[in-house]
């Protein structure tokens, strides 16, 4: 065990735990920030997407001692309110089926109109390929990215 | 706590401590007979809770897995009590005797409670009705609702359910509601958002994963790594070692490490130093496939189930005969939660909560195991991250009561990936052969066999019934790697075989494939041979629909189509599947799907689930295989089980639904099987290469 702080969602944390952990379990278990999402473990399904200084990265392969001072940002953290352009477009769109992937759906689309703002359908294949939708709501995906696009450019 | 009973005892309204009323509906409201009644199809309830302080709360009966229930259900409640849907509350019911079938599988949600839950909301509106007018003493024809409350238009007064609830609560309970007029229907049929849209996008503590309970500790299991092996010698002393760890356990053919956090379980459970012994036969895929192969090659030695006419007959004289093989693959479910459930034995008593497609299965099996009453025994599923059939099995839940009895300790059970993929209950793999006569411009004979681990295959088709000469027959295939429901199961895989066999029938006869079938259909209505246990009307209504949407019979330079229709849950459903050519492969550009499946209650989430199915029908046809190696599966996780991207995703789906007044018919699997069908026979125009196995993905490649 070993005491880590830690920079998430603009606040300082201190944990005590295995420095091996992987940062999804961290996050899960220690910080009860939940909505970070385990799929798989081994980085293939994007479940567990966080930001680590506003790229996406998969929590559950990172371990919690290599995260040092870069700032973390959760699904809790994506904005105040719930009202983060991608997160209106999802519920406006209707997006969800079972729900499980969407955190980390939003997490990786998020920081891709963070670089791209105006992503074309092959921007949004190649960011967002990481993530399995397993009840298959790619198409409302691919849509509310557009129109959250759109929301922000107004902005 | 007062309640009133009407005479017949159908419904229950209890007025509330507080002030409120709470309505549950039962058609056999006796205890003792509730208890069989857990596992009857077709037994409706649900209720209704209304507070004096104006919250209005709506309980969805069935597990939420994905399919939309807990927002379609209240949907129809709502509509017939008359509240504004935005001002209500939903939560999913607990299992509870008196609510009938709350079970998620058989797409039977909706279909199996629209009038229950129609007739529910009814009857508390009546009531609320009543209690006004008899409060301003004016006749209850006279009083009409609106958005949860009582209005007598001619004195202009108004009063909230929330003010009538504890009135309305001491009323005789009316017999026979009136139900609305389907053409006033104001919220069922349109679009309405997932009542946990706001949640799931926020990220909050939604799903069984989620469970955080005073004094559980986390546990991950060691089970047996190969279908045929047991458990030998347990050394757990460095396991015991790993800081964190709390608890070992024996359970069954496994062991549990309990532990503080997840991952210091994990780390346990991969420390402990386990003697696994083969006591049977380790199983091989790829002997499975060859003794299906041998199989086929023989006579059926089961009767048919069904034999019309004389197949081998009409083979005589012949201009042609078509005899192929098709194959599918083992395959497991996947969904995106890992399963986990929490589980809390204490003092004869059982606290149970996570994810199950059948609490009241989960409940027998512990109560039998443990020996405590079921009515010592509370258990309630959160929103769950899919179901596909996985959890149509109570072996999630039951392992983590057994776990906590033997631990004596409240535990979250949490399984990896790697654990899902290995102790599955999987789509069963298969072996179909085809076998048809024709002449030079008809379809003589139709002949399926089919082969599949388990039980085995079964069922026909739509062929049946309008050809003179049909015969299907099935037969199982004993193994002891483990079987079991998976999304539309049966017609997951007989549409693929019987759907793409007909395209080769067609392009046998060079015949247009949507008019061949129109032309079937009206033989089995015109001509009927035998039963058929589908409506002809209904198949034309989709295959008409699906033609006129995607302009079957233009061409686009480029494009390539292909066309499939199934029935299922009560369903019909016609597919056109476009696709196009991206660096030599075949890639899905755009899908159409027509669908006859009654009243739509959430136009939203009836066509989120049409799109689903169809992007899982893609997605299973291109991409996954179980593959077992000596009992085990050698597809461990995603890197290797694969499922469609965003890449593979087609980026438009256009749905609609045949306009109906008929009762709501399944909705969560009929759009998945013909699917795969239209991909094939796409492809094949596409490429002229006939995809008589899955995946796909490995046959293109
Ligand atoms: S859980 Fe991290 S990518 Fe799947
Ligand atoms: S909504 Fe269920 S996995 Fe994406």
């Amino acid at each position: 065990m070993a005491a880590i702080n830690l920079n998430v969602n603009g606040k300082t944390v201190s944990v005590d735990v295995d420095p091996a952990t992987p940062l999804l379990w961290v996050l899960r278990d220690h910080l009860n920030l939940v909505g970070t999402k385990f799929g798989c473990g081994i980085a293939q399904c994007g479940a567990c997407t966080v930001h680590l200084n506003g790229s996406a990265v998969r929590s559950c392969s990172l371990p919690v001692s290599s995260v040092k001072n870069n700032a973390i940002v959760t699904i809790e953290g994506l904005s105040e309110t719930g009202d983060h352009p991608l997160q209106q477009a999802w519920e406006e769109l209707d997006v969800s089926q079972c729900g499980y992937c969407q955190a980390g759906q939003i997490m990786s689309a998020a920081a891709l109109l963070k670089r791209n703002p105006k992503p074309t359908d092959q921007d949004i294949d190649n960011a967002m390929s990481g993530n399995i939708c397993r009840c298959g709501t790619h198409v409302r995906i691919r849509k509310a990215i557009h129109s959250a696009a759109k929301t922000q450019s107004k902005n | 706590m007062a309640t009133t009973h009407s005479r017949r005892n159908f419904l229950k309204v209890s007025a509330l401590s507080g002030g409120g009323m709470l309505i549950s509906f039962s058609l056999f409201n006796l205890p003792a007979e509730a208890k069989a009644l857990d596992d009857m199809i077709f037994t409706p309830n649900a209720y209704i809770k209304i507070t004096a302080d104006g919250t209005i709360v709506l309980f969805a009966p069935n597990p939420e897995i994905g399919q939309g229930v807990k927002t379609s259900l209240p949907m129809i409640i709502a509509e017939e009590l008359g509240v504004d849907w935005k001002k209500i509350k939903v939560e999913l019911a607990a299992l509870d005797k008196r609510m009938g079938r709350q079970t998620a599988g058989g797409s039977g949600s909706v279909r199996g409670r629209f009038t229950e839950l129609r007739t529910v909301g009814a009857t508390a509106r009546e009531m609320l009705t009543t209690a006004a007018a008899q409060q301003w003493n004016v006749p209850v024809t006279e009083c009409t609702v609106e958005n949860g409350e009582v209005i007598h238009k001619a004195s202009g007064k108004k009063l909230s359910y929330a003010t009538l609830a504890s009135a309305a609560a001491k009323l005789e309970v009316p017999e026979k509601p009136t139900l609305k007029d389907p053409k006033d229907f104001k919220l069922i049929g349109t679009r309405v958002k997932d009542v946990d849209a706001h949640h799931i996008v926020t990220g909050k503590p939604l799903f069984g994963i989620d469970t955080r309970k005073e004094g559980m500790l986390f546990a991950m299991v060691s089970r047996a790594p190969a279908y045929g092996k047991t458990l030998g010698e347990v050394n757990d002393a460095a396991a015991l070692k790993i800081e964190g760890v709390k608890k070992v356990v024996k359970i069954k053919n496994a062991v549990a490490v309990l532990a503080t956090s997840t991952w210091a379980a994990k780390k346990g459970r991969d420390a402990l130093v386990i003697q696994w012994n083969a006591n049977e036969k380790l199983e091989n895929s790829a002997e499975h496939f060859e003794m299906f192969k041998k199989a086929l090659e023989k006579p059926a030695p089961t009767e048919p189930t069904r034999n019309d006419g004389d197949v081998e007959a009409a083979k005589n004289g012949a201009a042609k005969v078509l005899d192929v093989t098709y194959e599918i693959p083992t395959l497991s479910h996947g969904q995106m939660e890992p399963l986990n459930f929490f589980a809390n034995v204490k003092d004869g008593k059982v606290e149970l909560f996570g994810p199950t497609q059948v609490p009241g299965a989960v409940r027998a099996e512990i109560s039998k195991l443990l020996g405590i009453a079921e009515e010592n025994i509370s258990i309630s599923s959160p929103r769950q991250g899919g179901g596909f059939g996985r959890k149509l099995m109570t072996d999630n839940g039951v392992e983590a009561a057994l776990i906590s009895a033997e631990a004596q300790c409240p535990v979250q059970v949490q399984w990896t990936r790697e654990d899902d993929m290995q102790n599955d209950f999987y789509r069963p793999a298969e072996m179909w052969r085809y076998r048809a006569a024709l002449s030079s411009d008809q379809l003589l004979s139709w002949h399926q066999s089919g082969i599949g681990i388990g039980r085995g295959v079964r069922g026909d088709s739509y062929v049946a019934g309008a050809l003179t000469n049909y015969r299907a027959e099935g037969q199982g295939f004993t193994s002891n790697t483990p079987t079991g429901w998976w999304r539309a199961p049966g017609a997951n895989t007989l549409a693929y075989v019987a759907e793409s066999f007909m395209d080769e029938v067609c392009t046998a006869l060079k015949k247009d494939p949507v008019a061949f079938r129109l032309e079937l259909f009206k033989k089995a209505k015109e001509q009927t041979v035998g039963k058929i246990n589908y409506d002809p009307e209904k198949y034309k209504s989709v295959v008409e629909l699906v033609a006129k949407m995607s302009k079957w019979g233009t061409k686009t330079p480029g494009v390539f189509r292909g066309f499939s229709t199934w029935f299922s849950f009560g369903s019909y459903v016609a597919q056109v599947v476009d696709v196009h050519m991206l660096d030599g492969q075949p890639k899905v550009k755009k899908v159409y799907c027509a669908v006859n499946c009654g009243r739509v209650i959430n136009l939203s989430g009836a066509e989120n689930q049409v799109q689903g199915s169809i992007v899982d029908g893609i997605s299973h046809a291109m991409f996954p295989k179980v593959t077992f190696v000596n009992g085990a599966v050698a597809e461990t996780n995603f890197n290797t089980y694969k499922f469609l991207r965003m890449k593979d995703a087609p980026t438009e789906i256009d749905v609609q639904f045949v306009e109906s007044d008929e009762a709501p018919s399944g909705l969560g699997e009929p759009a998945l099987p013909p699917l795969a069908a239209a991909l094939a026979n796409a492809i094949f125009a596409a490429t002229g290469k006939r995809l008589r196995k899955m995946p796909f993905a490995e046959q293109l490649a």
